[in-house]
């Protein structure tokens, strides 16, 4: 029998262990997937919970759900990866041997790398939501704030779903506005980069939404440490914001197991041939989703097209063929952008995100890099689609390279 | 393409003012580049300029955390050599391409 262990039971390893029990012949092949946690969390759905849009039970689910008959799935914590002798070791002392691994265990927040960022105010005025606990807390202080400077700030880059901060503070204006109290909130938007978005075309769009709403926007801030004393954001070179609420993306961060088996880069981040998906030097590891290192975002829909990708290519290295299925980066994010409408952007290495519009059949065509009704409901529709399509490594009607089709140069 | 006479020789530079061909980089080159951007160069930058031309040079990824953790600078020293955006400006000076935040 030959082994298929897959680390990390979210979008991306759930995905490709349907993917795979299917294609690869049970008498073969055993296929083992490991996770440490119980729950799968509709991650994008995070964003809705500070508003009330979605309730915790909106967003969660068995991970045993969506892992299919025919594959062992292990909870427990992976230790460490020996990718020398073809092992991996679980806390606890349980080994397991593989043939082919496929890492997927995503990336995390980790507030504690921050000066100060899980101080005194740590989710008493200071939060995220990137996370489960930190989204349902700032929920409830949001119910009872009557208004001041609410900033937020990203912290570190890569970060994944870049646009999920652009996100939130246009559903807060929305809020602030609906409650009555948006003349008593100044809202500021702080990021390291140079501008909303990386790219020039998509950075316009945001950066002039931005002004229609009354969002400030501070670029190229390179956050050091909070003073909680003081509830004052600071940067490295010794500039000062003041908050009453900060909201924080926190750096993101591989698992630290990626670490203790010596292949990450210094985010923990797992360097990959970022076309083909295959390690460097270990020729039977590859790399899905968040985990990996490739320049692209950090995105579910990522992961689903890469996904694709990775199997072709795993099909071909397990026969011994040339990987030949090469990934071009694609990413489609869904941008939420208050009062029931919101804008797509589509984009892979090469293309930056271009207006136009985003051709899908049966359901679009969707308007690229413009604010409307018909994109926000593709984004409330993906929560469906995500749980009962995606997940399960279903076709979906949509390119994994991406297409220029309908885009405007 | 534009040309650019600086230290003697001619370059080519795009329009933010990087260098087109790293490999055109000279020390002298990386002097008078950290002049335009108001800095006086010491041996302290040649060294950030170095972990920053191996890194691109391998291919790798270049953040300021990298740069913070290469034991040369840490992130705040990093901004005091290269005041106010430190990452955009010690690129140029070092003849690399401008880093593209990739998200
Ligand atoms: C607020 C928010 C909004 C978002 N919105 C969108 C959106 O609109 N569109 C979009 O495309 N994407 C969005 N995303 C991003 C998307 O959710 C992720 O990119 C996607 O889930 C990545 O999948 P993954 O499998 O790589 O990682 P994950 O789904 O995070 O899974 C990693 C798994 O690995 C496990 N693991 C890690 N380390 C270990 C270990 N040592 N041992 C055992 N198990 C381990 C974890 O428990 C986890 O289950 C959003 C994310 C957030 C936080």
């Amino acid at each position: 029998m030959k082994k298929l262990l897959v680390l990390g039971a979210g979008t991306a390893g759930t995905m490709m262990v349907n993917k795979f029990r299917k294609a690869l012949s049970i008498d073969e092949w055993e296929i083992t997937i490991v996770d440490k946690h119980r729950t799968h969390y509709y991650q994008p759905g995070f964003l809705f919970i500070p508003f009330g849009t979605y309730k915790k039970e909106d967003v969660i689910k068995p991970k045993t759900d969506f892992i299919p008959v025919g594959v062992n799935y292990i909870l427990s914590d992976v230790d460490k990866i020996e990718s020398e002798n073809n092992k991996v070791l679980l806390k606890g002392g349980k080994i397991l041997i593989y043939d082919y691994l496929i890492i997927a265990t995503g990336t995390q927040t980790c507030p504690e790398e921050t000066p100060g960022m899980t101080g005194e105010l740590w989710q008493k005025n200071v939060f995220d939501f990137y996370t489960i606990d930190g989204a349902v807390k700032l929920h409830n202080f949001l119910k009872t704030w009557e208004g001041g400077k609410l900033v937020m700030s990203i912290t570190e880059v890569p970060y994944k779903c870049p646009v999920a901060p652009i996100e939130f503070v246009c559903l807060a204006e929305a809020y602030f506005t609906k409650k009555g109290i948006r003349d008593k909130v100044d809202i500021t938007y702080v990021t390291p980069m140079s501008g909303v978005f990386t790219k020039p075309k998509a950075t316009k769009m945001l950066g002039d939404l931005f002004v229609d709403k009354n969002i400030n926007v501070i670029t190229d801030f390179y956050t050091e440490k909070i003073d909680n004393e003081n509830k004052k954001l600071i940067s490295y070179d010794g500039k000062e914001i003041d908050f009453d609420l900060l909201t924080v993306v926190p750096t993101n961060m591989g698992d630290e197991m990626i670490a203790r088996s010596g292949l990450g880069d210094e985010l923990n981040f797992v360097p990959v041939n970022k076309e083909t998906l295959q390690h460097e030097k270990h020729k039977n590891i590859f790399v899905l989703g968040d985990a990996s290192n490739i320049p692209t975002s950090k995105a579910g829909s990522v992961a689903h097209f890469s996904a694709d990708i990775l199997f072709e290519n795993f099909m071909s290295a397990i026969e011994n063929r040339p990987l030949l299925s090469k990934f071009d980066g694609h990413a489609n994010c869904y941008i939420e952008t208050g009062y029931g409408k919101g804008s797509l952007i589509d984009f892979n290495y090469d293309t930056e995100p271009l207006p136009g519009m985003f051709p899908l059949p049966g359901i679009g065509p969707f308007g690229l890099l413009k604010d409307t009704k018909i994109n926000h409901y593709g984004k409330l529709l993906f929560r469906w689609i995500y749980w009962h399509i995606l997940l399960k490594g279903k076709e979906m009607p949509i390119e994994s390279h991406m297409t220029m089709a309908g885009k405007e140069k | 393409m534009a040309q650019k006479t600086i230290a003697n020789v001619t370059v080519s530079i795009n329009e933010e003012g990087y260098l087109e061909n790293m490999s055109e980089w000279t020390k002298e080159l990386g002097s008078e580049l950290a002049k335009e951007e108001g800095i006086d160069i010491t041996d302290k930058h040649f060294e950030v300029i170095d972990f920053i031309r191996n890194k691109v040079e391998k291919g790798e990824t270049l953040t300021i955390r990298a740069v913070g953790k290469s034991g040369i600078v840490n992130i705040k020293e990093f901004y005091q050599l290269f005041p106010g955006a430190p990452l955009k400006k010690a690129t140029k000076i070092s003849g690399v391409p401008k880093p593209t935040s990739c998200i």
